[in-house]
C-alpha cells in the first residue's frame, strides 16, 4: 500500500514517519508537499507530529489553511484513511476532522516521555493488529496535549466507540497518575464517526524499532496495512527500497515552489 | 574625533584606538568603530584567551576541520561526519532567561547546519544558583523553557547534558549548548568568499534593532545598571530556524553554494568580514538592500544587529535564481546584497553614500592579543592545606547516603529532561540520565556516544586539575557506553580575565584540558571561552564544560545504565582512596569546599577504561556506569535506582580507609560493571591483563541497597525510599 506523508512548513517528525513506514514498516511511502493539491494516489495519509507553522497562534491552526489540507478533507470525506500524530492530530481537531479541542498539558510544560495507552477499540482500521485491553508503550512528546470535549461529546465519543486509545498505567488501569497530560477520558487516540480518520497524540513511528526501546507502535501501522490488503480492491504493493534519511531529505522533498 | 566616553561605551581602550586609526589610515567613523569593538571584543576576539587555546592538540587521525570554524568535523567511517561544537549563552540567559536560552539553541544549531550538516543532538551543561531562592529558580525554569521552546520545535533531540547548582552562579548562571550534527563527509560547508564578482546573498529573517552590542555585553562584567541591558537580549523564532535549516541543505545538496555562514554573535559584520578575509578577498554591499523589520535603522544598527536567524551566503551569478527559488518555496527571503571584490576591503553604501571602507583582516585577523598577567590566588594554597576532619562518631552514614542522593547536584534531572524533545528523528537509544548519551546512526551498527562535563569544585581547588579530570570524566562517561573519544569542544567560563587571579585559572585550567587531551589523544575542534561571568566583583568558579563525543561500533553491546538481573556480578574497576577534599559528602556534611581535588593518573585511567571498553566489546558487561560525584555508594544507588526492575544490591568491602572516604570520596579512575556471575571472571582476567586492579565487590537484587564495611552493615536502604529521594528533590522546589 501507498502512504503519503504531508510536510508543512514545521512539520518535524515528517522523516521519522516517513522512515518508520518505508524502511521498518517496508511500505511505499512519499512527501507530500503542502503546498501541493496532488495526493499522488496514497492510500494512506499521514499528518506527522512537529510545530507546523511554529504552532504560532494556536497548535494547528494555520496548517488547516494550507492547500493540501482541502485535498484531505475531500479524500477523507470519499473514505480514504487518514492518520494524524501528534500536531497532527492538532490539524485534524482544527480542520474540524475530529471533534474536540487540545488544551495545554496539566502541568504546563511540554512533556516528552514513555507512556502507556491501552486498545480500547480493536475494531477500527487503525487498531485492528491489536488485541482489546492490549497496553502498548508509546512515547508522547506535546505542550498541549489535554484533550477536552463537551459532556454531551464525550458521552457520544463512548457510546459510539470512537475513544480508540486511553492513557493507563503498565497493568492498563486508568490511573489519574497515568493520565499524564489531564485528557479527559485518559483520550490518547480518537476515531471520526466514520472510522477512516485517526488522531493520535502518542507517536507511533518513535516505538517502531525495538533499538529504540520499544516496538509497539507498529500495531497501529500493521493495524492500516492489514485493513488495506484485506478490504476489496486492496492488495500488496511492492515496498519501496530502503531509504537512509541522513543529511539531506531523502528523497528530494520536491514540491511546487 | 572620537571620544573617551565614546571608546568606554564600545569596550575599546586608547592604545587600541590608536591601532585602528594606524591600520584603516584615518579615523574610523562611528560605524567603523562599531565593527571593531565588536569583532574586537573578547567574545569574538578571543583577546585575552587566544595566547593560551594554541596549547591545545588539534590534530588528530579522524579530523577533517578543527579550530576556526564554525564547527568542528570528524570522519565517523560510511562516508560520514560528524560536526560539533559547544557555546555559552551565560549572559543573556541571566537577563532574559528564557530568550538568552532559546537563541543560545539556535546559535549554536546554525554553526553545524551552516557547515552542511543536519543537527542532530543537543546537550545541554547548565549551572544555576541554589533552588531554595525564588530569582533562581525562575531562572532555572526560564532557561529550560527556552531550551525546550528552541530545540523541540526546531526538532533537534536534547538528549543530553549536566545540571548543576552553587550560590557563585546565582547571578551569573551558565547555560552551554553544545550541537552534534551529521554531514556527508565529502559535502562540508566553509565560510568562504570565493570568486570575485560572485553575489552576496543574505538570507533569512529580516534584521531588526535587537540584540546590538550582544558580544560587547558578554564581554563585560555585570554591575547595578545589568537590568538596563535585556534589550540587548536577541528573540528567537524556531519555526523561522527550521526553515531555514531545510532551505539551506536544499539549496547545498543542490549545488547551489560557494560559501556561507551564519550571523550570530556580531550579525552581518562578522559573516562579511570572515568569509572575506577567509578567502583572501573583499565585499561590497548595498545597505538598503538588507530586509529590515523596523524604519530608519541606521548602518550601525543594521550592521551591529544580532536578529537571529539569518545566514549570509556566497554563490555565483547564475545560481542565485535557483537558490531564491528554493528559498521562496520554504517561504523566506533571498536578497542579494552586494559581491565579491578583490581589493579585501569591507566596503558597504547607504543611502548612495559610502559608510564604511575598512580592510576586512584587520578586522578579522590583527585583532590584539593580551598575555594578561596572571597571579596565583591566595585562597588555592589556603584551602589545598584543609585537612579533613576525622569522622564524627555520631554520623549516620546510613542517613548521609539518603541525603547524598537526594541533594541537587546528584539527584534525578528528569524534570529537566521530560522537557526536551529527546527522541525526535528516533535515533537516541541511550536516554538523558545516562553517563553518555548514544544515538544509533540508521542503516549502520554504529552509535555516536556523546557527553558532558566539568567539575567546577575540583577546578576552584586546583584549575589544572579539574581540567584534566573533566576530560577525563567525559572519557570515562563514553567507555561506559562502549565509545572511544574522537575529538573534544569545550567552553571555557571564567570569570573578568582582567584580573590576575582569573588570568590564573584560565591558563591553568587549559594547561589541564591540554595535557589531558593528549594523553587521551584527541584534539580539540573548537569551543568558546566566556569570560566576565562576574557581577559586582564576584566570579562564578572556574568551570571548563568538555564536550566529547565518540563511536559505538556496535549498538547492541551497550550496556544499560541500571541493574538488569538478579544475582549478578558486580566489579568495582580501579581503586578506592582516601580522597575526601571537593567531595560533595564535604560539603553536604561538614560544609567545607576546601581540600586538595583527586588525583588523576593517566595511566591507570586510560588502562581502566580500555579494560572497559573491551568488556563491553565481548558483550560481557550488562550494566556500566562511572563513579563520580559522591562516589562508590551513590554509584551503586543509581545503578539500583535506573533498574527497571527496581534491583538492591549487596555490597561487601574491606578496604583500610575511612569508611566515609570509602562510601563518598570522589577518586578518580573507577567505574562500575555489572556481569553474569560466568562472565565476571572473564572480566577480572581482562583487567589482569592490563594490570588494572579489578574486584568483585558483590551481587545485585533483593529490594535493599545494602553496603558492608570489615563486617560491619553501613548502608541499609530499601531500593524504593532512595528511589524516591532521589526523584522528587528537583520537582520539590518547583511545587509551589
Amino acid at each position: 500500500m501507498k502512504f503519503g506523508v504531508v510536510v508543512f512548513p514545521g512539520s518535524n517528525c515528517d522523516y521519522d514517519t516517513f522512515h518508520a513506514l518505508q524502511n521498518v514498516m517496508e511500505q511505499e511511502t512519499v512527501f507530500l508537499w503542502h503546498k501541493d493539491s496532488d495526493l499522488q494516489q496514497v492510500d494512506c495519509v499521514v499528518l506527522p507530529g512537529g510545530f507546523s507553522y511554529g504552532d504560532y497562534l494556536r497548535s494547528g491552526a494555520i496548517a488547516r489553511f494550507s492547500p493540501i489540507m482541502a485535498e484531505i478533507k475531500k479524500f477523507a470525506s470519499a473514505g480514504g484513511l487518514v492518520l494524524g500524530i501528534c500536531n497532527g492530530f492538532q490539524i485534524l481537531l482544527e480542520a474540524g476532522l475530529l471533534p474536540g479541542a487540545m488544551l495545554t498539558n496539566k502541568n504546563l510544560k511540554f512533556l516528552c516521555q514513555h507512556v502507556y495507552i491501552k486498545i480500547e477499540n480493536n475494531k477500527t482500521a487503525f487498531s485492528r493488529a491489536g488485541r482489546k485491553s492490549q497496553v502498548l508503550s508509546i512515547p508522547i512528546a506535546h505542550f498541549d496535549g489535554n484533550y477536552y470535549a463537551p459532556p454531551e461529546l464525550l458521552a457520544q465519543l463512548e457510546e459510539r466507540k470512537q475513544i480508540v486509545f486511553r492513557y493507563c498505567d503498565r497493568n492498563g488501569r486508568l490511573t489519574e497518575e497515568a493520565n499524564v497530560n489531564g485528557s479527559l477520558h485518559h483520550i490518547a487516540g480518537l476515531i471520526n464517526e466514520q472510522g477512516n480518520v485517526l488522531g493520535l497524540m502518542p507517536h507511533p513511528e518513535r516505538a517502531s524499532e525495538k533499538i529504540v526501546g520499544s516496538d509497539d507502535g507498529q500495531v497501529i501501522f500493521q493495524s492500516i496495512i492489514d485493513y488495506w490488503e484485506k478490504k476489496p480492491g486492496g492488495r500488496k504493493k511492492k515496498a519501496g527500497k530502503t531509504v537512509r534519511p541522513v543529511v539531506s531529505p531523502l528523497p528530494p522533498l520536491v514540491g511546487s515552489l | 574625533m572620537i571620544d573617551d566616553k565614546t571608546l568606554a561605551d564600545h569596550n575599546l581602550t586608547r592604545d587600541e584606538y590608536d591601532f585602528i586609526v594606524k591600520l584603516i589610515g584615518r579615523e574610523p567613523n562611528l560605524t567603523e568603530l562599531g565593527i571593531f569593538s565588536v569583532m574586537w571584543s573578547e567574545h569574538c576576539g578571543y583577546k585575552s584567551s587566544k595566547v593560551y587555546l594554541k596549547k591545545f592538540p588539534t590534530k588528530g587521525k579522524y579530523l577533517i576541520q578543527g579550530p576556526g570554524e564554525n564547527a568542528g568535523v570528524m570522519d565517523i567511517g560510511d562516508g560520514l561526519a560528524v560536526v560539533f561544537k559547544i557555546e555559552s549563552h551565560n549572559h543573556p540567559s541571566y537577563l532574559e532567561p528564557y530568550q538568552g536560552a532559546a537563541t543560545g539553541v539556535g546559535g549554536i544549531l546554525r554553526d553545524i547546519f551552516t557547515m552542511g550538516a543536519r543537527p542532530v543532538a543537543v546537550l545541554d551543561s547548565l549551572r544555576f544558583g541554589p533552588l531554595d531562592k525564588p530569582k533562581n529558580r525562575s531562572v532555572a525554569e526560564g532557561v529550560v523553557s527556552g531550551i525546550s521552546g528552541y530545540g523541540n520545535a526546531f526538532g533537534v533531540p536534547t538528549v543530553g547534558g549536566e545540571v548543576y547548582f552553587h550560590d557563585c552562579y546565582s547571578q551569573n548562571p551558565l547555560v552551554n549548548v553544545c550541537c552534534v550534527g551529521l554531514a556527508e563527509k565529502d559535502r562540508i560547508f566553509l565560510a568562504r568568499a570565493q570568486g570575485v564578482g560572485n553575489a552576496v546573498i543574505y538570507v533569512g529573517a529580516k534584521t531588526g534593532r535587537d540584540g546590538i552590542h550582544g558580544a560587547t555585553m558578554a564581554s563585560a562584567e555585570f554591575g547595578k545598571e545589568t537590568e538596563q541591558k535585556r534589550p540587548n537580549v536577541q528573540v528567537g523564532d524556531p519555526f523561522k530556524e527550521k526553515l531555514l535549516l531545510e532551505a539551506c541543505l536544499e539549496v547545498m545538496a543542490k549545488g547551489l553554494v560557494i560559501g556561507i555562514q551564519d550571523m550570530g554573535a556580531a550579525g552581518l559584520t562578522c559573516s562579511t568580514t570572515e568569509m572575506a578575509a577567509k578567502s583572501d578577498t573583499g565585499m561590497e554591499i548595498n545597505l538598503d538592500l538588507v530586509p529590515q523589520r523596523e524604519e530608519g535603522m541606521n548602518p550601525y544598527e543594521i550592521m551591529l544587529s544580532e536578529s537571529q536567524e539569518r545566514m549570509l551566503i556566497v554563490t555565483s551569478q547564475n545560481k542565485v535564481k535557483p537558490l531564491q527559488d528554493v528559498f521562496s518555496k520554504w517561504d523566506l527571503e533571498a536578497v542579494v546584497i552586494g559581491k565579491v571584490t578583490e581589493d579585501e576591503q569591507l566596503k558597504a553604501y547607504f543611502h548612495g553614500e559610502l559608510v564604511i571602507d575598512i580592510p576586512v583582516k584587520a578586522v578579522v585577523d590583527l585583532c590584539p592579543a593580551y598575555r594578561r598577567p596572571v597571579e596565583a590566588p591566595a585562597f588555592v594554597r589556603r584551602l589545598a592545606r584543609f585537612k579533613v576532619p576525622g569522622m564524627p562518631p555520631d554520623l549516620d552514614l546510613n542517613q548521609v547516603f539518603l541525603q547524598l542522593v537526594a541533594s541537587p547536584d546528584i539527584a534525578d534531572k528528569q524534570w529537566v529532561f521530560r522537557q526536551y524533545d529527546h527522541m525526535v528523528q528516533i535515533n537516541t537509544i541511550v536516554l538523558p540520565g545516562a553517563d553518555a548519551a548514544v544515538l544509533r546512526l540508521k542503516g549502520t551498527k554504529k552509535g555516536l556516544a556523546m557527553t558532558l562535563d566539568g567539575n567546577s569544585l575540583y577546578a576552584y581547588l586546583n584549575p589544572k586539575r579539574g581540567g584534566e579530570i573533566a576530560v577525563a570524566e567525559a572519557c570515562r562517561n563514553l567507555a561506559c557506553v562502549g565509545a572511544a573519544p574522537m575529538g573534544v569542544t569545550n567552553c571555557l567560563n571564567f570569570g573578568n580575565p582582567e584580573k590576575p587571579e582569573i588570568m590564573w585559572q584560565f591558563k591553568e585550567a587549559v594547561e589541564g584540558i591540554a595535557r589531558a587531551c593528549r594523553q587521551f589523544d584527541i584534539p580539540v575542534t573548537g569551543g568558546n571561552v566566556s569570560f566576565y561571568n562576574e557581577t559586582e566583583g564576584q566570579a562564578v568558579f572556574p568551570t571548563p564544560v568538555l564536550g566529547i563525543v565518540g563511536l559505538v561500533d556496535d549498538v547492541a553491546t551497550i550496556p544499560a545504565a541500571g541493574f538488569r538481573g538478579e544475582r549478578e556480578a558486580i566489579i568495582l574497576l580501579g581503586e578506592n582512596k582516601e580522597e575526601l577534599g571537593g567531595s560533595e559528602y564535604l560539603k553536604l556534611v561538614f560544609d567545607q569546599e576546601k581540600g586538595k581535588a583527586p588525583e588523576l593518573d593517566f595511566r591507570s585511567e586510560k588502562s581502566v577504561l580500555e579494560v572497559c571498553r573491551q568488556a563491553i566489546k565481548q558483550k560481557l558487561v550488562r550494566t556500566a556506569h562511572d563513579l563520580s560525584e559522591g562516589g562508590l555508594a551513590v554509584a551503586l544507588a543509581e545503578c539500583s535506582i535506573k533498574s527497571k526492575k527496581g534491583l538492591g544490591f549487596q555490597v561487601r568491602l574491606n578496604d583500610p580507609i575511612r569508611t566515609d572516604a570509602l562510601l563518598f570520596g570522589e577518586s578518580q579512575s573507577r567505574i562500575i560493571l555489572v556481569a553474569k556471575e560466568k562472565n565476571a571472571g572473564k572480566i577480572l582476567a581482562l583487567a589482569r591483563k592490563m594490570k588494572v586492579k579489578a574486584r568483585v565487590i558483590g551481587k545485585t537484587g533483593g529490594k535493599k541497597m545494602v553496603i558492608w564495611h570489615r563486617k560491619k552493615k553501613v548502608v541499609e536502604q530499601p531500593v524504593e525510599l532512595v528511589r524516591d529521594a532521589f526523584k522528587n528533590c528537583i520537582p520539590g522546589y518547583f511545587r509551589v
